[in-house]
């Protein structure tokens, strides 16, 4: 089903009626992931989300899919720049003495793919993004990228950011009896550590519906008038 | 003003030329002054950079090393940003290409600036730059405004229309910032994917198959139309990458490629939501299904109904006469 999108008042933020929040497609790669090496060699999976009290409720999901503990990084609201969240979550990473800190490739609603080579970059750890296969061994790591048009393979060190491409994991359901420990998994919650944004949401918009196409005729005898609007037209060809 | 410039096999990439020619436009629009180019590669790499002058740089920083042939993450970030460091630069302009959206993030976050990232359209003002950017899988256009110096983009590929002029570059040869050799992350092995010669963000026209193809086998006649017209680049919805007819790097959609190209040709194609976010932003939109009722037509600018097994063999045999006059 479509969702349907519709904009607040303020033409700054969407209506929040029509809205569920959940776990971004690409962060839930990245957890399957975390899960599935501590399965093979030990260790947890810490899950840390930045945002308001309704992202307590996707840490539960993720709770309940086999992490160990959850920190909420507080904040009325998910800043749009990827900066001022890379360095909320390197102020939280820093002490933590992680193995691997995974992310998702993208969220799926700002599209920005910036905070986790960021993050990277603020811990002055490693980092390969947008990987579709992953080994751990020995304090090392091997992963595939793709590119366009060619993958590399690539070896890190740990400790290492990673940030996860789909194709590598089908996230888990939750059992109910993951669903009912994880009421009882610690999550804590912290203010986030935000600073000042620079990337500010000016304003809104659907987008401008296209103009209203045509069907230009039917069968491969349509394909001469096709030509011929394409080249006189939209003058493409 | 900055432009990265992105070269593969010892040639300038089209999105090279986008973000020089976006660096020129925001420079001219402010009133004048300089474009500097970066590029790297492998030795002989600078026989390409004078190019770019065409395009509005004036000064091409030319970084070769045998050990950048290919994207090196931590070498490409320590030596932007000690270049964006070194002069007074207003702004940096880089693709939100597979390269782009690596380095971008890092050479900001290295500077400690902001960056705004796959957007569609600029305008510096003077103390911030206003800018165009996709959100929730294309559904909503957001405008944001980005402060701070330098301030970084990276643009959409295809958003910009590289756009030539008669200017000449001074060319100027640089070091690498760090040892290659020192880099944490080595690449042991590099494997040709996709069966595009052409790559899906570069091509002008993208012809992308669906379910209704049946078989990968069939995939064939989408090919043989991409080749017919020369320079497009073949694309597939996620139902038939998750199928194993293509692989996944040719995947268009919320999850796999966001394409904007001048046109963009959806064969056998209902047009699920998901496949809509990758390719609504293509200037022209032609759809062929056998149902008229198919989504693909409410956001398709040309249709034909019908058996695409007939409509496309000669739509192929069409435009290769078309291209033979």
């Amino acid at each position: 089903m479509e969702m349907r999108f519709s904009l607040a008042a303020d033409k700054k933020t969407l209506d929040p009626g029509g809205l569920k929040y959940e776990m971004g497609d690409f962060d839930g790669y990245a957890l399957e992931v975390g899960l599935q090496l501590v399965e093979k060699q030990g260790g947890e999976v810490v899950l840390i989300s930045l945002g308001p009290d309704g992202s307590q409720e996707t840490l539960r999901k993720g709770l309940a899919m086999g992490a160990a503990r959850a920190v909420q990084l507080k904040a009325e609201q998910v800043p749009f720049d990827g900066f001022a969240i890379a360095r909320a979550l390197a102020a939280e990473l820093a002490e933590g003495g992680y193995d691997l800190i995974l992310f998702g490739r993208v969220a799926t609603d700002t599209g920005n793919g910036t905070v986790g080579p960021m993050t990277a970059e603020l811990l002055n750890l490693p980092c390969i993004t947008s990987i579709s296969q992953l080994e751990i061994a020995e304090g090392r790591g091997t992963a595939r990228r793709e590119l366009e048009g060619s993958a590399e393979t690539m070896r890190f060190t740990l400790p290492a950011v990673l940030t996860i491409d789909e194709g590598i994991a089908r996230p888990r359901l939750a059992s109910l009896k993951g669903i009912m420990a994880a009421k009882k998994k610690p999550l804590e919650v912290r203010p986030a550590q935000l600073g000042e944004a620079r990337l500010v949401v000016e304003s809104m918009a659907l987008p401008p519906d296209r103009p209203p196409g045509r069907i230009v005729g039917e069968g491969a005898d349509a394909v001469p008038e096709l030509l011929r609007v394409l080249q006189t037209e939209a003058k493409v060809l | 003003m900055l432009a990265l410039a992105e070269s593969r096999n010892g040639e300038l990439r089209k999105v090279a030329f986008e973000a020089v020619t976006a660096a020129r436009q925001a420079t001219d629009a402010a009133g004048g002054g300089e474009v500097h180019a970066m590029l790297f590669g492998a030795p002989g790499i600078s026989s390409r950079a004078e190019a770019l002058g065409k395009y509005g740089a004036d000064r091409v920083t030319v970084v070769e090393h045998p050990a950048l042939g290919r994207y090196n993450p931590e070498v490409f970030t320590a030596t932007t940003a000690g270049q964006l460091e070194s002069g007074s630069y207003r702004a940096a302009f880089f693709s939100a290409s597979a390269e782009g959206r690596d380095l971008a993030p890092r050479v900001a976050a290295r500077l400690g600036v902001s960056l705004a990232s796959d957007v569609t359209a600029f305008e510096f003002q003077s103390e911030s730059v206003i800018v165009r950017h996709p959100a929730y899988t294309g559904k909503v256009i957001v405008t944001l405004r980005l402060t701070g110096t330098p301030a970084l983009l990276s643009l959409r590929p295809g958003a910009i229309t590289p756009s030539e002029q008669s200017g000449s570059a001074k060319v100027e040869m640089a070091a690498p910032a760090i040892d290659p050799a020192s880099a944490r992350v080595t690449v042991t092995d590099v494997t040709a994917t996709g069966s595009a010669k052409l790559d899906l963000g570069e091509a002008t026209i993208v012809v992308s198959g669906g379910r209704g193809l049946r078989s990968a086998e069939n995939f064939k006649l989408v090919e043989d139309l991409a080749e017919a017209f020369g320079n497009a680049a073949v694309g597939a919805t996620r139902a038939v990458t998750d199928d194993g007819w293509r692989p996944a790097t040719d995947q268009i959609g919320q999850t796999g490629r966001l394409v904007s190209p001048d046109l963009y040709i959806a064969i056998g194609i209902s047009g699920a939501v998901q496949h809509l976010a990758g390719m609504r932003t293509a200037r022209t939109i032609v759809a062929i299904n056998k149902d008229k009722d198919a989504p693909i037509f409410k956001i398709a600018d040309y249709g034909i109904v019908g058996d695409l097994f007939e409509i496309v063999p000669r739509l192929t045999e069409e435009i290769r006469k078309a291209r033979e006059r």
